[in-house]
């Protein structure tokens, strides 16, 4: 199916909104200004100051001069792009695909969304009628290229609405302004006498390259359309959503607890259907005093029950706050992924790490104590003991290698390790007794040292020399003393972890 | 006459059990522990699964030797498969030391919760997830209701839990099946060798539902519990003699 676009130009942008804002305004000479190395120079202005002969980059003197009796305004920087954004979804009931073009347009993706009135010429007549009832004077154009729809909509007299695969009809009479080039280029063409499209487009490519840099192709292939050009949609639209409108508003837990799950049963059944499941899902209400919230879930797992999707919302919707009345609900699934075959489970007893059940578990905790409280560790290739297990969030991973059996490592590992106040009769010997919390060991069997040095290519630091040590009630510790063999440096104690 | 009796009163306590959420295994199902004499304290000679075992800890060189004890035991649970839930607010507990009880410890699955009283809320959560082999809840605090909310969930699921209350001083009535405390002993080697041998623990069995508490001298050797008798630990004069 052949894209078509639609370019639409705000002409008179600033103007006119300040024509909305004051009606007195429409009928006399406005212009924006903005300092300039010490002057205001005209940045822009609306038809009755065109006709008076204010152009753009006359200072704000000649323009009063000229233009007697006319408004002038500052321009603050920025505002064109908020009011395109407004525009821009504002124009989201005639297309899903809007995109801010600035500083003065908006592009639409309009494939497949004309016949809805009627033809592509009667949408483009609702379109100018529309905004020119709200105050907007336009210039809209239609192509199957977003080149071509920009340069039809700037600099076409008539032919608005290209027909499909007529761009290099439509542009050969344009000025080379309609490419959408670089200021410097123009005036080079134009001092070549190129003043139309049609007196350089049959020149092969490689002296247009030479002499006008690759820009100037790529502009005029996008435009012809032998060039891809890509649309950046003002809000991506989400492919899973479901809408609840309510025919009351509805206030109660019950009711809003009811309304939730119908809309996610709907949800559940369609993405059932296509095999996928929910790895997100944002549920949006509307209040009938115009506010809005937003739940937000995520699930370890896709997700298709409509009981665990349930589950999570309503850990969460205390935090509802109806007011006067909700009445509409919009459920939102972001992020989907193919879900797996629930039969694969069956016969190997219980499930693995990744299985639903385990999956649907961790996402109820998560809900409740967030997602980084959930820890899973596998190996990693390191001999400092902190660093021998690496965290990891994906449930699904295996092991890459074996977890060291050869040295025997406590099962409570203090973190920091603590000082203790030890005494070593000999050195390279573990200590005698130390004390630690105010508490008296004697120790009576040791084994050690086991030498474990920083891992210099991680981070800088001696060697810790570790002892196995059990003191005379059968309490065994983890002992460490650090460096003594360095220069200014004594062997200081501490205690790292227990063993069983 | 009095043989009858017996019968009836056995009977009796069969039927108590089963009321209590106390199932005997069925035949295929038992698992060996190898806890030796310990599991003959138990209820038809079976170290229980698919309830709550408690044990108390007063200091944390026993918080180390009841995380070495229940690694033990949860090696034979987690042969079949699954994944075990690990639960608390401070965790001081070191993954890759549970290798050397028989667990790989990326099938354990911790969950650190900020706050002490979501503890509970999530070790209730874990406990009714029939997916999941086993569920270690370490808490201060437990009161009776608790206690019986986490026994409620168990019997619909059938997992086990161990709750570890750690700097407990008095233990609390609670619903648990079996109480127990895990202190660290002196270990032994073979006369005459320097260094400290393997774990050595004196179990003790406080509290046992219609079983026999008790106290045992365990090892861990060899990947497995190992029963000392009292007697091996005299010193004989043969001993003696090589010491």
């Amino acid at each position: 199916m052949p894209r078509r676009f639609v370019s639409i130009w705000f002409r008179y942008l600033l103007t006119d909104r300040e024509g909305i804002r004051q009606k007195s305004l429409r009928e006399m000479p406005v212009a924006f200004t903005e300092p300039d190395h010490g002057r205001m120079l005209v940045t822009a202005m609306n038809v009755h100051a065109e006709q008076h002969g204010v152009k753009h980059g006359m200072t704000a003197a000649d323009a009063r001069v000229i233009a007697p009796g006319i408004q002038l305004f500052d321009t603050k920087p920025g505002r064109n792009i908020k009011l395109l954004k407004g525009l821009a979804e504002w124009c989201l009931r005639y297309t899903p695909l809007v995109m801010v073009d600035p500083p003065d347009g908006l592009l639409l993706d309009v494939t497949g969304c004309t016949h809805l009135k009627g033809s592509e010429q009667e949408y483009l007549k609702d379109i100018v009628a529309r905004l020119k009832a709200l105050g907007y004077t336009i210039r809209p154009g239609m192509a199957d290229t977003i080149g071509c729809a920009w340069a039809v909509a700037r600099c076409a007299e008539t032919g608005l609405i290209v027909p499909p695969g007529g761009q290099r009809n439509a542009l050969m009479p344009l000025p080379p302004v309609c490419l959408r080039l670089a200021p410097d280029l123009l005036l080079k063409l134009n001092q070549l006498g190129f003043y139309q499209v049609g007196s350089f487009i049959h020149l092969p490519k490689s002296v247009l390259k030479r002499r006008f840099g690759g820009n100037m192709i790529l502009r005029l292939y996008q435009a012809l359309g032998q060039e891809a050009e890509f649309l950046l949609p003002l809000k991506e639209p989400v492919p899973y959503t479901e809408r609840l409108a309510c025919l009351e508003p509805i206030r109660t837990r019950d009711a809003i607890e009811n309304a939730v799950h119908t809309l996610i049963d709907q949800l559940c059944k369609r993405l059932y259907g296509e095999g996928l499941g929910i790895r997100s899902a944002v549920l949006t209400y509307c209040r009938i005093d115009g506010k809005s919230g937003q739940l937000t879930i995520g699930t370890n797992h896709p997700s298709q029950r409509t009981e665990h999707i349930f589950k999570l919302f309503e850990l969460q919707l205390d935090q509802v706050a109806p007011g006067l009345g909700i009445e509409l609900f919009i459920l939102d699934a972001p992020k989907t992924e193919p879900a797996s075959d629930k039969q694969s489970h069956l016969w190997n007893g219980k499930p693995a790490a990744d299985s639903e059940q385990v999956a649907e578990l961790l996402d109820n905790i998560a809900a409740r104590v967030g997602t980084g409280k959930i820890n899973r560790y596998l190996p990693d290739e390191h001999h400092w003991p902190e660093r021998a297990a690496a965290p990891t969030a994906d449930l699904s991973k295996t092991p890459e290698s074996e977890w060291n059996e050869d040295c025997i490592r406590p099962v409570q590992l203090l973190k920091p390790p603590e000082p203790i106040e030890a005494m070593a009769l000999t050195p390279d010997y573990a200590p005698r007794q130390f004390v630690y919390r105010n508490e008296r060991h004697i120790i009576v069997n040791a084994d050690g040292p086991e030498r474990i040095s920083h891992e210099w290519w991680e981070e800088d630091g001696g060697y810790r020399d570790y002892y196995v040590a059990e003191d005379e009630e059968g309490m065994r510790y983890w002992l460490f003393g650090t460096p003594a063999d360095l220069p200014g440096q004594t062997r200081r104690w501490f205690i790292h972890g227990y063993f069983p | 006459m009095d043989k009858t009796k017996q019968e009836i009163i056995d009977q009796l306590r069969q039927d108590l059990m089963a009321w209590e959420g106390f199932r005997p295994p069925s035949p295929g199902e038992r698992q060996e522990f190898g806890l030796g004499p310990i599991e003959n304290a138990f209820p038809n000679q079976t170290f229980p699964t698919g309830v709550l075992h408690e044990f108390i800890s007063s200091r944390p060189e026993f918080t180390a030797a009841i995380g070495g004890f229940i690694a033990g035991i949860m090696a034979t649970l987690l042969q079949n498969g699954g994944v075990c839930v690990w639960v608390s607010y401070t965790r001081r507990i070191y993954p890759p030391s549970l290798k050397r009880f028989g667990v790989n410890p990326d099938r354990i699955i911790f969950i650190d919760v900020t706050r002490e009283k979501d503890v509970l809320w999530v070790t209730e959560e874990a406990l009714k997830c029939s997916g999941i082999a086993a569920v270690i809840c370490e808490t201060r605090l437990l009161n009776f209701m608790d206690s019986r909310r986490l026994q409620l969930a168990i019997e619909q699921s059938q997992v086990t839990g161990f709750i570890l209350r750690k700097d407990t001083k008095q233990a609390n009535t609670t619903a648990c099946t079996a109480r127990w405390t895990v202190k660290p002993l002196r270990s032994k080697l073979r006369p005459g060798i320097p260094g400290v041998g393997h774990p050595r623990w004196q179990v003790e069995l406080l509290k046992v539902k219609n079983g026999h508490p008790g106290t045992w001298t365990m090892e861990w050797r060899n990947r497995s519990f190992l029963h000392i008798l009292p007697q091996t630990t005299i010193i004989t004069a043969d001993n003696q003699r090589y010491a």
